[in-house]
């Protein structure tokens, strides 16, 4: 059996990143209320000259269609200027290992994949990217970010008490964002990573001579400060190909155990930025605490399938006593890369530590569950807009079961509500279950057309289809890499996915929040449903499991359950 | 009233309206049951298919039995409406028959002589606007207003009450329901609705479903459905080429089995059925409900409005105590009391004359000139033997003193004071300005009434008690009857403008009147309930009508608002619970045969692939009429707090949502086992 020292290990990410979290929320709170912090001194000339810089007022009121627009354009102009960057690459500057430009699908599929946060990467970065492009993917990993976490200010401010409440300035929000939260942690982990080997510089490939004598080419480039990012900004598109698991990515035990409470540190924040914010303190600890237990229910059996081991290769009499390490990494064991594959996938950050596909049936099933749900924590700003339109459902079915027309924090929801919450609820397993229907009919009616997509056929296969939709439609951007997805079908349908996948749930909510934000406030009373409480809470964990886990179950079982069941 | 409201008849039409029920264009309002309605007729499609040959699909019997039973499920969902609407027609028509058969006195609308002049017409001729006679043992034939006369009425054909009312011209009590009785003197009456228009009638066409309209929270809650339905049609849909992939075949009728069975058919076939069961119940509490919408804001009701007299104290006060000043003969003080109450026809006046028991009348005064009470002086009185006698609240008489010059005397405050600390009324009594003494008036409380207080305040509601009453008084009334607020000294616009500021601030109203003068509160409250006796004015502002005028009424109401919604909530929480058992039950039979390693997910070990599909469509279908008796009485509301109540429906229709289905899924394969 192994030591416990692994199950410290795991216990102490956790531990350490809610203890950081909690006034880290707060900071960003005040923040975003304008409230005075420590950093203002240096900060507000930079804020200043920015607003000055892009000729903006940062104090307008905006209505959340401005808050939308923004948001959107923002996002297009980026996309417009990484598509020119990645396909004209070869003859840009930073590009000392000679790089080619990337074909025009994998550079849509590239690009939206960055913007909406998910970082699909259908490509290797030391082999595909100049610096120049990589460039442009880290700033996109701050943009999408950013973009997250700015719009949901936007429905936090829009839960307050009152009618008719202001809903800031978008600008505001994004830019602070980037200067006050991203930027300065950002700084304190690329620095972490520097001086655990990590390498930070524009110098191409280095030649190494290895002990058996050979020479090896060995890529680099400015890596530790896109780690940071990709793991802060729950983005996870690594510099390199294999992502976290490469060594030059995440060198050591520590490096991981950073990077590790780096993937869920700002959605854990944001839950006690918001009970600051509404000054419902014990609001943001039962969702904190909602989130808590379902991240739970999904570590707890991937750590004990992974330790476990491969029952397979144990009937074959090999030793397996550190747990299932096909596609591992010696350094992190399998406890902990167990951890991230579950922290990774719960939070749509999708860097990687390990390769999922050679995870147990099970463990790839509760990842893939996690990014189904994609509300627990779930992604910088977004996973709580996720949480939001459960929250919405919760709030009407129990509402009524109180006797009461529901309100959510004092106000109706009514017809308009529950046709937004309900459409933004739907299009999850939608473009999972549609997309992953398209495919299997295609290659189910032309095996030999579509042969090259499947490393492993069977269950397995089916398995990697789904994820692959999955993590599209969750915008996480890990993958099941036995899928060859490289491919102009799959570039194509995943760009769709992971665009409408982003923006709807995103417009979705902040139109609810605005809608119930003109309403009259109602006092809570005795009779009124309090949604603070344990008994909601239950509540909340029963919609998320009915709607959004078991519409997969079928999906389910002729992927990761049938290979399991098969053993 | 009768309480056999389903019999034979009833259940008979009930059946038919489920077949009438079937008619697509009807069904496509509720989007739950139409997809059935697809999928039965998918399913008719598939059993010809396989008549004409097909023998992929399974056997015909299998299939045809399938059919049967999505046909079935179709006619429990149409039944369960069907019934609650007979139940509402039922007991509105035991209600309506009385008068219908009545004949009608009406008076011709030509000349001056009425007596002359009157023809007998059946009541249904009656049109709005006619006016009719009503004498001593004649029914009253349609709903109406006295507009000349004074009348003992026997109102309890519909109230059940049997104490005769006095109904009379002007005033607040002038209105006379058709079906009920008179019992002495004569009125004459004008028509206030066409036949066919009335409130009941109103009512009977909103349950009939022909104007039946949905109300907001009905469609926010089939917008949900109808959600959870197309969740449902893409994990369906989406399965066909998943089984492609798994060289799965999968039969047209388990498609169509997983489909109907993962939709929450329970609480669509049932929702209608909800909502008419809720005007019925307050039908039965004898609540006439203008829309569905009211029965459901009474549930979100926060603050009640409920008048002193009659609702929290019995009738009306009673004069107890003569208090004289200390410089004032007493039986002057009693004398110069009763004459200022001689013309006043309010019980309080006529009381005073009883505690004085005086042989007094009004021949023996010398040019009597009665001064009415209105609410703006507050006050009332005589003039007469070159007296001016006023009797009113102790601020009315002051500025009337004050207006004369005259002092109003330290004892005459003081014994103000100290009978309202007691919870007594002082009517202050003046002659010519000069205050010389005071009559004390008390209330007395109803019994009870403080533990139904009690109870709305467990249920997060706040009583305001409404007063004309100064404010000490009113203070000591409110305590002593246990409601958290009162409005003293209240003149008609104080009940308006008290509701505006408070819905300003988001709370929901209700409250009772009868009055023309409480028309314009009752049309602002979001649940205002007109007492049937009240005004024409005051029925049609209100959103219900309390056939029993009884004034605690409200409290009932909000009972039914609440039990409506509760009903809608547990149902769906019941019904999508419910899935989680018919996942377990279908999934593994669609996969079983081809992929037997899925046995592993087979935990109810049902018998084979049909009969776990078959006992899943089955208990699908049977649920429904199994819970139509809790749809129409509704689930009983427990003033516990919100979220004690959460916990219990959670438990109850939750957990016992994913349970009851292992259960009864597990029972009905073993006896479906042991017929094939």
């Amino acid at each position: 059996m192994q030591s416990y020292s692994e199950l410290y290990g795991v216990i102490a990410m956790f531990i350490i990143a809610v203890l950081i979290a909690i006034p880290l929320g707060r900071y960003m709170g005040k923040v975003f209320l304008g409230e005075d912090t420590w950093l203002d001194v240096v900060l507000n000339p930079v804020d200043r000259f920015i607003y000055r810089l892009i000729g903006i007022d940062e104090n307008v009121e905006m209505n959340w269609k401005q808050h939308i627009k923004v948001l959107l354009m923002i996002n297009f102009i980026w996309f417009v200027l990484a598509m020119l960057v990645l396909t004209n690459m070869a003859h840009l500057p930073f590009n000392p290992d000679h790089n080619p430009s990337m074909p025009l699908d994998l550079a849509f599929n590239t690009a939206i994949s960055f913007i909406t946060n998910t970082n699909i990467q259908h490509y290797a970065g030391e082999t595909a990217m100049s610096y120049l492009g990589q460039l442009v993917l880290m700033l996109f990993q701050f943009i999408s970010a950013a973009s997250g976490i700015a719009i949901s200010i936007v429905v936090i401010k829009a839960m307050k008490e009152g009618i008719n409440l202001p809903l800031g300035n978008f600008y505001f929000y994004f830019v602070r964002t980037c200067t006050r939260v991203l930027l300065p942690i950002c700084i304190v982990l690329a620095i972490i990573f520097l001086y655990n080997g990590v390498p930070m510089t524009f110098q191409g490939k280095d030649t190494i001579t290895t002990l058996q004598g050979d020479t090896v080419q060995v890529s680099k480039g400015p890596v530790a400060a896109f780690v940071a990012i990709k793991q802060l900004g729950t983005n996870g598109g690594g510099f390199f190909g294999p992502n976290s698991a490469h060594p030059l990515e995440n060198p050591n035990y520590f490096t991981n155990m950073v990077e590790t409470i780096a993937i869920y540190l700002l959605p854990i924040a944001l839950i006690f930025t918001m009970g600051y914010m509404l000054n419902r303190k014990k609001l943001a600890w039962i969702v904190f605490g909602i989130m808590t237990l379902g991240f739970i229910l999904l570590v707890v059996p991937t750590i004990s399938m992974e330790v476990r081991g491969n029952t397979a290769i144990a009937k074959m009499g090999i030793n397996n006593i550190s747990g299932n390490m096909e596609g591992k990494e010696v350094r992190f064991g399998s406890m902990a890369s167990a951890y991230w594959a579950i922290a990774t996938t719960v939070t749509s950050n999708g860097s990687v530590n390990a390769m999922h596909d050679s995870f147990m049936p099970l463990s790839g099933m509760c990842a893939m569950l996690g990014m189904m749900i994609n509300a627990f924590y779930g992604g910088v700003g977004v996973g709580f807009l996720n949480f939001y339109i459960f929250m919405i459902l919760a709030v009407f079915i129990s509402g009524l079961m109180v006797g009461r027309t529901p309100e959510l924090l004092g106000k109706k929801i009514e017809a308009r509500e529950m046709q937004i919450a309900m459409i933004v609820a739907l299009l999850h397993p939608f473009l999972i279950l549609t997309g992953t229907a398209i495919a299997s009919y295609l290659y189910a009616h032309h095996p030999e057309q579509y042969a090259a997509w499947l490393s492993n056929p069977g269950y397995h296969g089916f398995s990697e289809m789904l994820y692959e939709f999955t993590s599209a439609s969750a915008n996480n951007g890990s993958e099941f890499a036995g899928l060859n997805a490289n491919t102009a079908w799959w570039n194509i349908a995943d760009g769709i996915v992971m665009l409408l996948a982003r923006f709807i749930p995103i417009i979705g909510p902040v139109a609810i929040a605005a809608s119930l934000s003109q309403k009259k406030y109602i006092p809570a009373g005795a009779g009124t449903l309090q949604i603070d409480t344990p008994t909601f809470g239950i509540m909340i964990i029963a919609v998320i499991i009915i709607i959004a886990a078991l519409s997969f179950f079928p999906a389910l079982t002729l992927g990761p359950v049938a290979e399991y069941f098969s053993f | 009233m009768t309480n056999k409201v389903i019999n034979k008849a009833s259940i008979g039409g009930a059946l038919k309206q489920s077949f009438l029920k079937l008619n697509p264009a009807t069904l496509i309002l509720n989007p739950v049951m139409f997809t059935v309605w697809l999928g039965t007729a998918v399913m008719a499609c598939v059993c010809i298919w396989i008549a004409l040959g097909e023998t992929s699909q399974g056997s015909l019997s299998y299939n045809v039995t399938i059919t049967i039973i999505l046909f079935v499920t179709l006619l429990f969902a149409n039944f369960a409406e069907a019934i609650a609407e007979e139940r509402g027609k039922a007991q509105a028509n035991s209600l309506r028959k009385t008068r219908e058969d009545s004949p009608a006195k009406l008076v011709l609308p030509v000349g001056e002589i009425y007596m002359n002049e009157v023809i007998t017409i059946p009541a249904s001729k009656l049109k709005k606007g006619d006016v009719f006679i009503c004498e001593t043992n004649d029914i009253i034939p349609a709903d109406g207003e006295i507009i000349e006369g004074l009348a003992t009425i026997d109102e309890s054909a519909i109230t059940g009450e049997s104490a005769p009312v006095i109904r009379e011209a002007g005033g607040d009590k002038s209105s006379v329901t058709g079906g009920t009785k008179v019992l002495s003197d004569k009125i004459k009456v004008k028509v206030t609705s066409d036949a066919g228009e009335s409130f009941l009638d109103k009512m009977i066409e909103l349950v009939e479903g022909a104007s039946r309209q949905k109300s907001p929270n009905e469609i926010a809650l089939t917008i949900l459905l109808a959600g959870f339905t197309l969740v449902f049609i893409i994990v369906t849909v989406t399965l066909k080429p998943f089984a492609d992939y798994a060289h799965t075949p999968i039969t047209i009728a388990a498609f169509i089995a997983l489909f109907v069975c993962l939709i929450p058919t329970t609480i669509g076939g049932l929702l209608s059925a909800i909502g008419i069961a809720g005007m019925n119940r307050a039908l039965k509490a004898n609540v006439i409900t203008k829309s569905g919408k009211a029965v459901e804001t009474a549930g979100d009701v926060d603050v009640l409005l409920l008048d002193k007299t009659g609702t929290i104290t019995i009738g009306n006060r009673k004069a107890t105590h003569f208090h004289a000043l200390s410089n004032v003969d007493k039986e002057y003080f009693k004398q110069m009391a009763v004459y200022s109450s001689l013309a006043d026809e309010t019980p309080e006046g006529k009381s005073i004359i009883e505690l004085a028991d005086m042989n007094v009348s009004v021949q023996q005064l010398e040019n009597p000139r009665f001064i009415a009470f209105t609410a703006e002086t507050r006050c009332s009185g005589i003039d007469c033997n070159n007296l001016r006698i006023r009797k009113g609240a102790a601020d009315a008489i002051k500025r009337i003193c004050e207006k004369a010059g005259t002092m109003f005397p330290e004892e005459a405050t003081h014994i103000v004071q100290s009978i309202s600390m007691q919870g007594g009324t002082p009517l202050v009594v003046a002659v010519n300005e000069n205050v010389i003494g005071v009559v004390e008036l008390q209330d007395i409380i109803k019994t009870g009434i403080k533990e139904r207080f009690d109870r709305l305040r467990k249920m997060g509601i706040k009583t305001v008690m409404v007063t004309g009453d100064n404010p000490l008084t009113a203070k000591y009334i409110a305590e002593k009857a246990g409601v958290d607020d009162f409005i003293a000294e209240a003149k008609p616009e104080d009940k308006m403008n008290y509701i505006k500021v408070e819905q300003m601030q988001g709370r929901l109203f209700a409250m009772m009147g009868d009055g023309t003068n409480d028309a314009p509160a009752l049309a602002q409250a979001d649940v205002g309930v007109a007492m049937n006796s009240g005004t024409q004015a005051a029925k049609e502002a209100g959103n219900m009508v309390d056939l029993d005028n009884d004034p605690t009424k409200l409290i009932e109401v909000v009972e039914i608002g609440k039990q409506l919604l509760m009903t809608r909530g547990t149902l769906t929480t019941f019904s999508i619970a419910n899935d989680v058992a018919k996942y377990f039950a279908i999934v593994p039979a669609l996969f079983i045969t081809y992929i037997p390693a899925l046995q592993g997910i087979n935990i109810m070990h049902l018998h084979s692939p049909q009969s776990a599909i078959l006992s899943a469509v089955i208990f699908n279908a049977i649920i429904i009429p199994l819970l139509i008796p809790l749809a129409l009485k509704g689930v009983t509301y427990r003033p516990i707090g919100a979220s004690a109540l959460l916990r219990r429906n959670l438990f109850i229709y939750g957990l016992g949502g994913i349970i009851v289905p292992f259960v009864g899924i597990k029972l009905i394969d073993m006896i479906v086992t042991y017929f094939f």
